[in-house]
């Protein structure tokens, strides 16, 4: 993971789309070896897909034609009532879990990009001693599993009494080292020095620079950055599970958790549980659609040596 | 002057509300805006990763002694106690020995799998890539919690569409279910390194392989020859991160407990850490996780080097 030289990703790959459409395939791909390509890739379509289709279909079905029909079709539609059901019950404690997660996920990943964002980009313009240390802590903080602080984060947090808050889950999510090591790498590559000077010699403070000029260029890793913090605090489940005993705090993976884990006692949850899960998972589907571009060209960025 | 130096600066500065106005001056260019850039992320990285991790060092040291059966607890230093039970613990080591069986067949299968479709989406073989890339990657957007239920219900025989299947083959059984955790694993992960995979593939310039179409070279032979040298980087990258998670499994087995009783409080590392909080043995907990911690840490630097090496060659 040394740092990267190279012209940043998104250029490049842009490049190549472009003259991978115009390119004509050539005669060496025989019929056979297409057809065996998309055999394999329907094959794992289906592996990926049923599952999915399969909480939709049940998602549509009361709880009596849950286990009566087929599994993978229809039978009376009954999403909305279901989605309304879920909605009521227990005064709308899951709506309050989706707005939690929204709330961990969204607000927690912005700043975490903000403040990665501006240290990975200081670690890549700015010369002061100690940078090069700086910049192996984090990146061995890449390497600690957010799992493996859990414990040591709830007997402090315990210890100032802030265990089962809000803060207790928030806080620590605003901690990125992944994002700084993405941002140093890109900002290194796609923000000229000669820009920052120009900038200078207008009068720009350095601040305002990064703001106005350097985060534009940014942009792609920082889009990047979001979205792995992003679906890392949505996904996050020991923090919570650790920290929060108040359900009104809980992200919605934590609930449904809750609830899948009663099911014996309370077998209706088991609807609940079903037609949560397929809400849960359409905000995630959203996001990656609306910023496909910018992920992509960010995620090739970290890679690349 | 150092990191330390640094973060220290950043924690002074952020201890007086005004972050880099005070802070000791270093001799270089632009200090102020050094220090407004770096003190949040210093700030907060100290608070929730240094200084947890020199909390559960120090935990981890401590034992818990009582004045007679039923007297007053008091936490004294113990050294190396914890520790010494950390490897007498038998549960724990069996725990290590399944994810570490989990991770040589899981996560080789994954990146296969994921190098596999990331080179057909790059070849120009497929069509309708935007949609394979599209559907492979769907699953990552199902939390680990969520897709464990899924396939939770999937498994279970009553309740899966797949009966047939599940009525003659239990998933959720003692020998089983690890591996059922494992394909929800793969389920989940695989679009995501393909996608990591396929951008370092789209970072090749394609001029790259026109010498070899040239020489008369199939998709095969470029893909073996060309391509997986150059991305070699975005595997090693993905390997790590599938190390790392391999040793952290957590949210799977915890809903798996619900579907089956074969798996118990101690089937994995961060399964044990979290039952031994909650018996609550903080202490010991506090060393299972600083060893399983050191474990990821060791186990994912050397892979690098590994790999840094052979690729050297």
């Amino acid at each position: 993971m040394s740092p990267i030289t190279e012209s940043p990703a998104p250029a490049r790959s842009a490049k190549r789309t472009a003259a991978a459409s115009s390119t004509p395939t050539g005669p060496k791909e025989s019929p056979l070896s297409r057809i065996s390509a998309m055999t394999v890739m329907l094959v794992f379509t289906l592996y990926f897909l049923v599952p999915i289709w399969w909480l939709f279909v049940a998602g549509t079905k009361s709880s009596s034609q849950f286990t009566s029909t087929n599994p993978l079709w229809f039978a009376d539609f009954n999403l909305i009532q279901n989605i309304t059901n879920l909605v009521a019950y227990r005064d709308g404690v899951f709506l309050k879990w989706m707005l939690n997660s929204a709330l961990y996920a969204g607000a927690g990943a912005l700043l975490a990009t903000l403040f990665a964002g501006m240290t990975g980009y200081a670690l890549a313009k700015y010369r002061f001693p100690g940078r090069e240390l700086l910049f192996n802590i984090v990146l061995g903080g890449v390497l600690v599993p957010a799992t493996a602080l859990a414990l040591p984060l709830f007997l402090i947090f315990s210890q100032v009494s802030l265990t089962n808050t809000f803060w207790a889950v928030f806080l620590p999510s605003l901690v990125s080292p992944f994002g700084v090591y993405l941002t140093r790498i890109f900002a290194a590559a796609s923000v000229p020095d000669e820009l920052i000077e120009a900038a200078r010699l207008d009068g720009a403070g350095e601040v305002r620079t990064f703001f106005t000029v350097s985060v534009r260029l940014m942009f792609p890793a920082l889009v990047t950055v979001f979205l792995f913090q992003f679906v890392a605090i949505w996904n996050n489940f020991f923090l919570p599970l650790i920290m929060l005993r108040d359900e009104a705090l809980f992200p919605v993976t934590l609930g449904l958790y809750a609830w899948n884990s009663q099911v014996n006692q309370i077998p209706e949850l088991r609807g609940y549980v079903l037609i949560g899960a397929l809400l849960s998972i359409i905000p995630l589907i959203v996001l990656f659609l609306l910023l496909q571009r910018f992920w992509r060209s960010g995620l090739g960025a970290g890679s690349v040596k | 002057m150092s990191a330390p130096v640094v973060l220290a600066t950043a924690a002074r500065s952020a201890a007086l509300g005004r972050p880099g106005q005070r802070s000791r001056k270093i001799r270089v260019e632009h200090p102020t805006a050094i220090v407004i850039f770096i003190v949040p992320f210093a700030v907060l990285f100290t608070l929730f990763y240094l200084v947890p991790i020199g909390y559960a060092v120090y935990q981890s040291l401590l034992v818990i002694e009582r004045e007679g059966t039923f007297g007053k607890a008091t936490e004294v230093f113990g050294g190396l106690t914890q520790y010494i039970l950390v490897f007498q613990n038998g549960p724990f080591w069996a725990s290590i020995g399944r994810v570490l069986s989990f991770g040589v067949v899981q996560v080789p299968v994954m990146l296969g799998l994921a190098l596999i479709f990331a080179l057909l989406l790059d070849s120009p073989l497929l069509r309708g890539k935007r949609f394979f890339r599209l559907a492979f990657f769907v699953p990552y957007a199902v939390p680990g919690v969520i897709a464990a239920i899924m396939w939770g219900f999937l498994y279970s025989p009553n309740l899966s569409p797949f009966t047939a299947l599940t009525s003659n083959v239990s998933f959720l059984s003692a020998d089983l279910v690890l591996w059922a955790i494992a394909n929800v694993v793969t389920w989940v992960y695989v679009g995501y390194n393909m996608l990591i995979i396929y951008s370092a593939l789209l970072a090749i310039p394609t001029e790259i392989y026109e010498a070899a179409r040239l020489d008369g070279a199939g998709q095969l032979r470029i893909a073996w020859s060309i391509k997986i040298p150059l991305i070699m980087p975005a595997i090693v990258l993905t390997g790590i991160f599938s190390i790392i998670g391999t040793l952290q499994l957590l949210a799977e087995p915890q809903v798996f407990r619900s579907f089956s009783s074969a798996v118990t409080s101690t089937f994995t590392p961060n399964l044990m850490v979290y039952s031994t909080s909650a018996i609550p043995n903080v202490n010991l907990a506090a060393a299972f996780s600083v060893v399983l911690a050191l474990a990821t840490f060791v186990l994912s630097f050397s892979f690098l080097k590994f790999t840094q090496r052979k690729e050297g060659k």
